[in-house]
């Protein structure tokens, strides 16, 4: 068998185990997302109620939390942006990072000082390379997370917005993440988390307006037990929704990969039928000018 | 018999209970409430405790709970738990 021959057999074996790993990739992609658009779908009553509550407080009393009014004190703003661990997601965790970049340069044009978070060892890894400082970074399991992240992101998000301007305390706090809208549909989505903009769910339509609540032990102190569970259960939900977003994006990604692994396999077989053609070609017209040259001697 | 109380019972991931109750009871931070249908609306820190709910069945139905809050209106009740701990059917 021929050079060229060989070479074209060897890429179409590699080329078939690719397929075969990109395939597995897609199944696995496939089997994992109905459980995590049903984790979307279970968290949506608790934070349906919370908003409720919220919203219910914030219609019924005059309360003049700090979580809700807007800081002077400094010009720094917090930004979260959530990507995936792994790559293979086609270009999911490359549109959340730019949609974070847009945010940045609008939030820098308005005279204001950004402080990064990451979430997802993509978005880590793109901050690292570019030297710029992280505040905090959370990676591992981006594609199943659970409550106790989301609590811990909540924690120190808060914590930065409660700080003292001198002590790095932050005005606004950004959500960079990808939402889920259909299976074929995910984009990238920038929320401002603090200082709160309670507005949707307020009015359900069709909805009468909420009941005079009678608030205990205090609106205030209801309040203050209510806010940093909203904001946990907010970051609860862009969490799980980038994880469905991502693993959908991995689903069509991997498609992709198997059905150009297809046409790679063709197009190399193809020219391996013709290499080979064009060898057999040539021993022919080598064999007969051969014996005709013995014939002509 | 006296109007029933619809009830939910929801953690973060999950929802631990749903269904009708005739009386439902809560340890709020100022103390355990009682809640039967008509009270007035209400929303309220809750602390540990147990949050007890009795079926409409007859069934009682109670919950450990670390953290949360209850809010009630028009018969309707949203009990918000921090954490889920097991289901306890006394």
């Amino acid at each position: 068998m021929g050079g060229q021959q060989r070479e074209y057999r060897q890429r179409i074996r590699s080329t078939q185990s690719l397929k075969k790993i990109f395939r597995a990739m897609e199944l696995i992609a496939a089997s994992r997302i109905a459980k995590s658009r049903s984790r979307v779908a279970a968290a949506a009553p608790y934070s349906q109620a919370i908003t409720r509550a919220i919203s219910a407080v914030a219609t019924h009393s005059t309360v003049e939390h700090p979580l809700t009014t807007e800081r002077e004190d400094t010009s720094k703003v917090a930004m979260l942006v959530i990507t995936a661990d792994r790559g293979m997601a086609g270009a999911y965790s490359a549109n959340a990072i730019r949609e974070a970049e847009r945010l940045r340069r609008k939030l820098e044009e308005a005279g204001k000082e950004v402080v990064q978070y990451a979430a997802g060892r993509r978005a880590v890894s793109y901050y690292k390379f570019r030297h710029r400082e992280l505040a905090g970074t959370w990676t591992g399991g981006s594609d199943s997370p659970v409550h106790a992240t989301a609590n811990e992101m909540a924690r120190a998000l808060f914590k930065a917005f409660t700080a003292s301007a001198d002590d790095g305390g932050v005005a606004e706090i950004h959500i960079v993440f990808t939402h889920f809208t259909s299976m074929v549909s995910q984009e990238p989505r920038v929320i401002r988390m603090l200082p709160l903009e309670i507005v949707e769910g307020v009015a359900e339509p069709g909805d009468e307006v909420p009941p005079l609540y009678d608030f205990e032990p205090s609106p205030e102190e209801v309040l203050d037990a209510l806010l940093p569970r909203y904001i946990e259960s907010r970051i609860y939900s862009c969490l799980l929704q980038a994880a469905a977003s991502e693993l959908a994006s991995r689903q069509r990604a991997m498609n992709t990969a198997t059905s150009n692994a297809e046409d790679i396999i063709r197009q190399y077989t193809r020219l391996a039928n013709s290499a080979r053609q064009a060898e057999i070609t040539q021993e022919i017209s080598e064999i007969v000018s051969g014996a005709d040259a013995l014939a002509a001697s | 018999m006296a109007e029933s109380l619809t009830v939910d019972i929801v953690a973060p991931d999950s929802v631990l209970w749903a269904g009708q109750a005739e009386r439902v009871s809560a340890p709020t931070v100022e103390g355990e409430i009682g809640l039967l249908a008509n009270h007035e609306p209400i929303l309220s820190v809750l602390g540990a405790g147990n949050v007890r709910v009795r079926g409409i069945d007859g069934q009682d139905h109670s919950f450990a709970v670390a953290g949360g809050f209850i809010s009630f209106d028009h018969n309707t009740i949203t009990v918000v738990v921090d954490e889920a701990l097991p289901d306890q059917v006394e």
